[in-house]
């Protein structure tokens, strides 16, 4: 084993790489969850947004117009779950975990004559002056695009929830949806908004995979990142800001143990692939110290 | 204008009509995408739900229903403990490969010893191996809170990693010429789930099915503890006041469904399977969560769910080698069944009223 191979500059960089499919997945589902929804199927609209992504990106030759087709195909998936759930009632945990199956499914199905091909390449930014500083420059400041639009989204999300109207309206929706209603808020429909959005976050997470960090389709190429993006949520307490902390903390993780794996340690290859799976359930045992919005995952059923 | 107006009960008629219609509604849709896929619908719907019954080849995929309905009923059946006193364990495909890693470790380990007892001790390690894997989601959920539904999805990618790496390391055949995988348990007789019947299709997997079936029915039905589990879904505040033990209830309920997934794995690792491989799980143990809802968490609904679930699995197959339709379309009807239910489930739950409602 040679521990001295791992270049701990490049292992933070590519961290923020590692994070970011999480990261955006997870900003999403936040919303979502504020709304007082469940979407258990974020590693549904990950995967069809991965594949849609890839498929836009390789036909069109733009990875932008490619993430964007992404953002679109989680979004339409979305969509169905929030007809299901919104408008037919449905239980949202079996439609969140429906969404999963179907997704898997019409991945697959999309993605068929894709395999092996490459992405159009995304190229990272220099960005002038920030990423010619020594250590931090490399870091932090030589990044594809996306990298910031996941710290952005982060910000944003913050200053929507907490400094705008519309974001106290979406979170008295989720704390009490019969008190939102009675106040003439239009429960269902802010819901199903928060819904697409969680899914074109999703699709945008899903598609970074397929287009940036791998890039290539594979089926099933998301590998549980929908459910770690979900895990990370709860870690989180439902605050924008920690969840960069547990995605930040998860992507340590992953691409730790990838250098261990490269640098040869004697642990095999599979207890270190499982470490992060491992690493969410402690750390969802030792830190889910919020509090869930009230109405989450409770049907919404105006009476008259 | 469309309304919702909700029923004072759940209505019984519909309830048994629901999962027709939805599973006609799939048809209808999925044969939309057949054509769009340049397939023959009517042809390709044929192949996948009457072909494994009654085509001239049906001798063949009879059995095969057996040997895949059976792990989807069994997982099924434990499953829907669960989900009535919401406890959602989505984890049984770990549960699987932990029940089939256990039982698999108990019959290689007496290699090549011949007794009555190995298969019977690999049955109870098969199950004990679900039932542990269970708990770690279980205890953890009662003892710090932790979300049942996360910890035991994060437990299928671990076990599906301890698979691969028995499969390479500890359990791979010695004789096996380096090959990835484990002897084969199949052809070592005091340890193989073989076919009660010849031909039949009929290995112990199934019996323990049905034995599922009848003991779930029964608890369900006639047992203190079903009534709990009822209660428990339907209103926790009202099982809190009847003396339920919430914490008991939700390892009770992952315990069982645990166990089940184990003994479904065993019985696939022993039998149709074989040996531990690195592929060795297929999803069972997600199909079996469409299994459970399709069945409306009933035991005689789950056991034709489970029916008609492994007839889509055969018939997919049928459909992939004579109509060249790709496998993932399978995987997207099932997904789609389960969409429809839950979509034509709110007609149990609701009534639909047309124009105005009055006031109340």
């Amino acid at each position: 084993m040679d521990l001295s191979s791992i270049n701990p500059i490049l292992l933070l960089a590519s961290l923020m790489v590692a994070a970011t499919p999480i990261l955006l997945a997870a900003i999403g589902e936040l919303i979502v969850e504020r709304a007082g929804v469940l979407n258990l199927g974020v590693e549904g609209m990950m995967i069809t947004g991965a594949v849609c992504g890839f498929v836009v990106a390789v036909s069109t030759g733009s990875p932008w117009l490619g993430f964007i087709g992404a953002a679109v195909g989680g979004a339409f998936l979305a969509l169905l779950f929030g007809i299901l759930t919104q408008y037919l009632l449905s239980n949202q945990v079996a439609t969140g975990l429906a969404l999963t199956l179907f997704g898997l499914g019409l991945s697959a199905l999309i993605g068929q004559g894709y395999i092996g091909i490459k992405a159009p390449s995304f190229p990272d930014w220099h960005i002038p002056l920030l990423g010619d500083i020594p250590i931090i420059g490399p870091i932090v400041f030589q990044h594809d695009p996306m990298v910031y639009v996941g710290l952005i989204l982060v910000a944003a999300t913050w200053w929507f929830l907490h400094k705008t109207q519309g974001g106290l309206v979406l979170r008295a929706v989720g704390e009490n949806h019969d008190a939102a209603h009675a106040l003439g808020y239009k429960v269902t429909r802010i819901r199903i908004l928060a819904i697409m959005f969680g899914g074109a976050c999703a699709g945008l997470g899903g598609a970074y995979l397929s287009l940036v960090r791998v890039p290539q389709w594979t089926e099933g190429m998301t590998a549980g990142a929908g459910w770690i993006a979900l895990a990370i949520v709860v870690f989180a307490g439902w605050k924008p800001w920690r969840l960069l902390l547990g995605a930040y903390l998860f992507g340590g993780m992953t691409v730790l143990q990838l250098n261990l794996q490269a640098a040869g340690l004697a642990i095999p290859v599979e207890y270190l692939s499982m470490s992060p799976y491992i690493a969410t359930i402690v750390v969802l045992v030792i830190m889910s110290a919020g509090r869930a919005p009230r109405s989450l995952g409770r049907i919404f059923h105006a009476s008259r | 204008m469309i309304t919702l107006e909700k029923r004072a009960g759940p209505s019984k008629a519909w309830a048994l009509v629901t999962p027709l219609v939805a599973v006609a509604l799939t048809m209808i849709v999925g044969g939309i995408l057949f054509a769009a896929l340049g397939k023959n619908p009517f042809e390709t719907i044929r192949t996948i739900f009457l072909d494994p019954l009654f085509s001239e080849f049906a001798w063949f995929y009879r059995p095969q229903l057996l040997i895949k309905g059976a792990p989807l009923v069994l997982i099924a059946i434990g499953l829907s403990f669960g989900f009535r006193a919401g406890v959602w364990n989505i984890g049984a495909e770990g549960q699987y490969i932990m029940g089939a890693i256990c039982g698999a470790a108990v019959g290689l380990a007496f290699h090549p010893m011949e007794s009555r007892l190995i298969f019977p001790l690999m049955v109870l390690a098969g199950a004990f191996g679900g039932w542990a894997w269970a708990m770690i989601p279980g205890v953890l959920r009662v003892k710090f809170g932790t979300n049942e539904i996360l910890v035991s999805l994060m437990l299928v990618y671990v076990a599906e990693q301890l698979l691969a790496s028995m499969a390479l390391g500890a359990m791979r055949n010695p004789e096996g010429m380096g090959f990835p995988g484990s002897r084969n348990l199949a052809q070592y007789p005091s340890a193989a789930n073989l076919e009660l019947i010849k031909d039949s299709g009929m290995h112990w997997g199934v019996v323990a099915a049905l034995i599922a079936v009848i003991f779930a029915y029964v608890t369900l039905s006639r047992h203190i503890f079903g009534f709990q589990v009822r209660l428990a879904g339907q209103s926790p505040r009202a099982a809190n006041f009847a003396g339920v033990n919430p914490a008991g209830m939700i390892l009770i309920c992952l315990g069982i469904s645990g166990a089940l997934a184990g003994l479904a794995g065993l019985f696939e690792v022993a039998g149709p399977a074989g040996q531990i491989s690195i592929d060795f799980n297929v999803g069972y143990g997600f199909t079996a969560i469409i299994v459970a809802f399709l069945g409306r968490l009933h035991p005689i609904g789950i056991l034709l769910a489970g029916g008609l679930m492994a007839l889509t699995y055969i018939g997919g197959e049928i459909a992939q080698s004579n109509l060249g339709l790709p496998g993932a379309a399978i995987q997207l009807l099932q997904g789609m069944l389960l969409f429809f239910l839950l979509a034509v489930d709110m007609l149990t739950n609701y009534r639909i009223k047309f124009g105005k409602g009055g006031t109340v």
